[in-house]
């Protein structure tokens, strides 16, 4: 990188996380306003939209080449009143907290205090949300069963398709003036409904081609202003792009990059919704203009390079914005889950790797960014260069990219109904999710406790924590005499905290649909323009909402430790297990020595254990799999843990597998941190025997010692290994590249590793960052050193 | 039939080529001093008392070294990662111990790996005597081939056998076409003189084909286990040996025209 990107990176990395009140003073000055209300619901998103980028603060970093900040400054990260508000303790919080602190300064504290709380308190969506719920719901909330997404984000999870880097925001007005033209008040009585809707989407093309003139107004203010000729004639450059994009399709490599951080801030302006945004395939929407400039000479190679460069440093300015709460442990995280998708199949079928692969490649391997997160997608047509070199850079130890199966995603998709073509431009975002890019809304709805719900199972009924009935009752412990009567109890009660959960989501659909649609993201993603209906509401072509199973390793080694020492091997009774359990394993040393080292544990390629995962995943799946959503979609699976699984833990006494209390359960399909002792290939046999094609995404941690990659031969195997392990239909697998003694000196001498990035759970984090618990599981988690 | 292993290694990437799972026989007629499977040379099961940790607990556990798998049982391990052998060119690496102590079962499970398509490798100290090296020879694509010291006195000194049936069934091997790698267990002071270094380059230019030369610089990892096991030990606390001083020997074998690596 130069000196320019060097700076600019800098400060990124300098840059210091704060909380900026301009958004929430300007929605709140909009929703006061007379124009607020007297239009409809989308027309006022829209309106409020328009309003944002016309009146937002325009920020132009020094020497900058993509131009656009959210905030008025790098890392100064919006609230969204409309969704939730911070109360003055959240924000003291923030302003105060160790690990991912926002800073929060007087003034703000004053405009909170005398504008945003009084005027949102009881007008919230999360206000809208919690009032919906059921007794049922909120018990089982509060106790761990579950948590909820839309709670303070709203729905995002999508990805740009190729659509937007081939047209500009006119050309997509035209389609919606013509939608409007055809709109058939007589016969379609939802006429009324689709033109508001479509009248909003032309408000927010607007907005966001006024908010580029903004800046191309202020780039030519500043060219004016500025001495170095060479900086003048960049300025002048930069202005004549912002005229450009994103009111017409790019033609130039800058105009493609600029173009897609409009609609990048547009989306994550509009609301919060989850997983930032994305790009997509970058690689192929990118390839036009690599061959149209660089292969013809237009654009120097170099140059193409600083572009990305500073693009890549947009993304890290962007911090995901902070929960409120006292108690919102689960992904806690600057980071936002964009997930740049490189490599994979083509429309057509084919190879899709190109020159551009490499290159981005290469951006990410120099820039080593907390965002944008990368990955690989692996089909069995693309060359072994190519996974090599991404290898290459896992070993570099950052967590990044991680690895894809593309040709289960696009099973996965064909399986879900989609059409060949819109599976081939899919891919996956966040951590491991499967979508189809620029064509569906696949929400999470929520991780789901699959190891709590067996404690519930295992007293009756009852969270043991607060002493509360919160499942059914399904019999005291010592009624069940075999372990296919307590399976078969556990297996009822996941039905029952299944319908809650889906209950809740179906109602939380429709108050998103209602009171909260989104004109700006339902104008990049088909077929809302035709539909005429809001990407909230299901207008996209394919809506799924997934459950995410969580705890699914330690919950196998759970019911295989009482299936074999307490019914096979009868060397302790269901009820002194249970006591050594409620003691915490206190003065059970013996015992608990023999759960840890004398079971059988998932990930071993032991089908004792493994048999189990495969009924605890059949069981989800079928509690969840192919139920109806109210966007008229579509409930499916999907096994990611995010940081959940360490929240998951928290509230969880010492379980049946020997973990003490409090302690985190296992992450994604992962075997339990230690609990594999037979190496990398058990691990992934085991992880293949859950059937993957029938989920929206897996995720396999495994952490490798460097000296698995050292030398050539190394990359090699591990690159068999991922090989084999697609071949079994792995959707997914992420490397850890560190050894244990950095990380515990890291964690002894933080100040001395501050860029460490780590792979934590489909993302990577500062090592830094993370809370000392997740810190220890992430040393634990199993070492495969060589011998 | 049944033959005690010590361990089977899955995912081994330095026995031979790919991914391949390493099974290792127990019973060893060598007692070489610097051996890092001294828990091998026995051929029974051996009962050892180890400490399991649990944070700052620890709990004492009985636990055996050694166990007896018939040739279903352990064809069935094998099978475990066939996928991952296609994938990667790799197989079976049958190791020790010595495995030709296990001749019947040896020749057994060779013969079914071969009937499966599996890649086979034999790692062997190749003291034997000819006729089970015929029993053998058909059903193995590749000997690791170990090679310990040319003066014989010395061999029988370090490792209690006399060099001249392997030094044999090494030409034997060799002229019979075989695929063949020489692990060469570098040693400093037993076998890192440049005399035996050049012997054993005599002796290998002998040969019809030169075999590839791996050098396995020393390593501690015995020590440790020699303690832990409670074997007598006779090898000096010496460090491990460090890549580069293995570069001379390199450097003479790759001049000589063979294949050299460092590591196995």
């Amino acid at each position: 990188m130069n000196n320019r990107i060097k700076h600019l990176r800098e400060q990124s990395l300098n840059a210091i996380n704060c909380i900026s009140p301009e958004r929430a003073l300007l929605m709140t000055e909009f929703y006061k306003s007379d124009e607020a209300q007297m239009v409809s619901t989308p027309v006022k998103r829209a309106l409020s939209f328009k309003h944002f980028f016309a009146n937002k603060k325009i920020c132009i970093n020094p020497n900058e080449l993509i131009v656009g900040e959210r905030g008025p400054a790098p890392k100064a990260c919006p609230t969204y009143p409309e969704i939730c508000i911070h109360s003055l303790g959240d924000l003291q919080i923030l302003n105060e907290r160790e690990k991912v602190s926002f800073k929060v300064d007087e003034e703000t504290f004053k405009i909170y205090e005398e504008s945003i709380i009084p005027f949102w308190t009881g007008k919230t969506n999360r206000d809208k949300l919690i009032g919906n719920m059921t007794p049922e719901w909120l018990n089982a909330y509060e106790a761990g069963i579950f948590t909820e997404f839309q709670e303070q984000r709203a729905p995002g999870h999508t990805v740009l398709g190729k659509k937007m880097f081939q047209r500009g925001f006119l050309d997509v007005k035209q389609d919606i003036v013509k939608a409007i033209e055809t709109l058939d008040f007589l016969n379609d009585n939802e006429a009324y409904d689709k033109q508001e809707e479509l009248k909003a989407m032309a408000i927010v093309c607007d907005g966001i081609i006024h908010f580029a003139e903004r800046h191309a107004d202020e780039l030519e203010n500043l060219a004016k202003a500025e001495s170095n000729s060479e900086r003048k004639v960049e300025l002048e450059e930069m202005a004549k792009v912002c005229r450009r994009v994103p009111a017409h399709a790019p033609e130039t490599m800058h105009e493609a990059l600029q173009h897609y951080w409009f609609i990048h801030l547009g989306v994550i302006s509009e609301l919060n919704p989850w997983d930032s945004f994305n790009p997509g395939r970058l690689d192929q929407h990118l390839l036009p203009f690599y061959e149209k400039e660089v292969k013809t000479g237009k654009l120097a190679e170099e140059s193409m390079y600083e572009l990305l460069h500073a693009f890549w440093i947009k993304f890290n300015n962007h911090p995901a914005p902070p929960k409120m709460g006292v108690t919102a442990k689960e992904s806690n995280t600057y980071t936002d889950f964009c997930l740049i998708n490189v490599g994979g199949l083509k429309e057509d079928g084919s190879d899709a790797v190109n020159e551009m692969s490499y290159v981005i490649l290469n951006v990410i391997e120099e820039m080593r960014l907390l965002q944008p997160s990368s990955m690989v997608q692996l089909s069995k047509k693309n060359p072994d260069r190519f996974i090599k070199r991404a290898l290459r850079i896992v070993k570099t130890g950052f967590g990044q990219p991680s690895i894809f199966n593309t040709d289960a995603v696009i099973q996965e998709m064909l399986r879900q109904g989609k059409s060949i073509e819109d599976a081939r431009n899919g891919g996956c975002s966040g951590c491991v999710e499967t979508g189809a890019f620029g064509t569906e809304n696949y929400s999470l709805s929520g991780y789901f406790n699959l190891a709590k719900i067996l404690e519930v199972t295992m007293n009756n009924g009852v969270d043991p924590r607060k002493g509360k009935q919160i499942g059914l009752q399904t019999g005291e412990l010592s009624s069940f005499n075999s372990y296919e009567e307590l399976f078969a109890a556990w297996q009822k009660q996941v039905q029952h905290f299944a319908n809650i959960k889906l209950r809740g989501n179906n109602v939380i659909e429709r108050l998103y649909a209602t009171y909260l649609p989104v004109p700006f993201l339902s104008v990049l993603v088909d077929d809302c323009i035709s539909k005429g209906r809001d990407y909230n509401a299901g207008g996209a072509r394919y809506n799924t909402s997934y459950v995410q199973g969580v705890g699914l390793g330690s919950l196998s080694d759970m019911l295989a430790s009482i299936k074999y020492n307490v019914f096979d091997k009868e060397k302790v009774s269901l009820d002194d297990l249970k006591k050594a359990m409620d003691a915490n394993f206190n003065g059970y040393d013996q015992l608990r020595s023999d759960l840890i080292y004398k079971t059988p544990k998932y990930g071993n390629d032991d089908d004792y254990a493994d048999d189990l995962a495969i009924d605890i995943f059949e069981t989800f799946y079928e509690a969840v799999n192919g139920r109806p959503t109210a966007k008229g979609g579509v409930f499916r699976i999907n096994m990611l843990p995010t940081t959940c699984h360490v929240y998951f833990g928290n509230i969880m006494a010492a379980t049946p597998d020997g973990r003490l209390a409090e302690m985190p359960l296992s992450e994604g399909i992962s075997p339990y941190q230690g609990a594999d002792t037979k190496g990398p290939t058990a691990v992934v046999k085991s992880a293949a025997k859950i059937d993957h094609l029938r989920t929206g995404g897996t995720l396999l941690n495994q952490k490798f010692s460097p000296q698995f990659m050292e030398d050539e031969a190394g990359i090699t195997q591990v690159m068999n290994l991922v090989r084999s392990y697609f071949r079994m239909d792995g959707h997914h697998i992420q490397f850890n590249v560190v050894n244990a003694d950095t990380l515990r000196d890291a964690q002894k001498n933080p100040e001395s590793y501050k860029d460490l990035i780590v792979r934590v759970a489909g993302y990577s984090d500062y090592f830094n960052d993370l809370g000392e618990d997740l810190q220890n599981e992430i040393i634990r988690r199993n070492e495969h050193t060589e011998f | 039939m049944r033959a005690i292993v010590f361990d089977i290694k899955r995912y081994a990437v330095h026995d031979g080529p790919g991914i391949r799972t390493s099974i290792f026989f127990k019973g060893c007629p060598l007692r070489c001093v610097w051996c890092h499977n001294p828990e091998s040379y026995k051929a029974g099961i051996e009962s050892i008392c180890r400490s399991n940790r649990m944070g700052n607990v620890d709990v004492a556990d009985e636990t055996e070294i050694g166990k007896t798998y018939s040739l279903g049982e352990l064809i069935s391990e094998i099978e475990n990662d066939q996928l991952f052998f296609d994938e990667s060119g790799g197989g079976v690496t049958f190791s020790g111990g010595e495995p030709l102590m296990h001749i019947d079962f040896l020749e057994a499970i060779l013969k079914a790996c071969k009937e499966r398509e599996i890649h086979t490798a034999l790692d062997t100290t190749a003291y034997a005597p000819k006729d089970k090296i015929d029993r053998i020879i058909n059903h193995v694509d590749l000997f690791l081939f170990d090679l310990k010291h040319m003066i014989d006195k010395d061999h029988i000194s370090h490792t209690g056998v006399s060099n001249k049936s392997i030094l044999e069934n090494l030409k034997y091997l060799a002229d019979k076409g075989r695929e063949i790698i020489i692990r060469f267990p570098m040693i400093p002071d037993f076998n890192d003189s440049e005399e035996n270094i050049n012997l054993m380059l005599d002796f290998l230019n002998q040969l019809p084909k030169k075999p590839a030369f791996h050098i396995l610089p020393y390593h501690r990892t015995g020590q440790d286990k020699f303690r832990r096991f409670g074997i007598e030990n006779s090898m000096p606390d010496i460090p491990s040996m460090k890549e580069e001083d293995t570069e001379w020997v390199q450097n003479l074998f790759r001049e000589s025209g063979y294949k050299v690596n460092v590591g196995g």
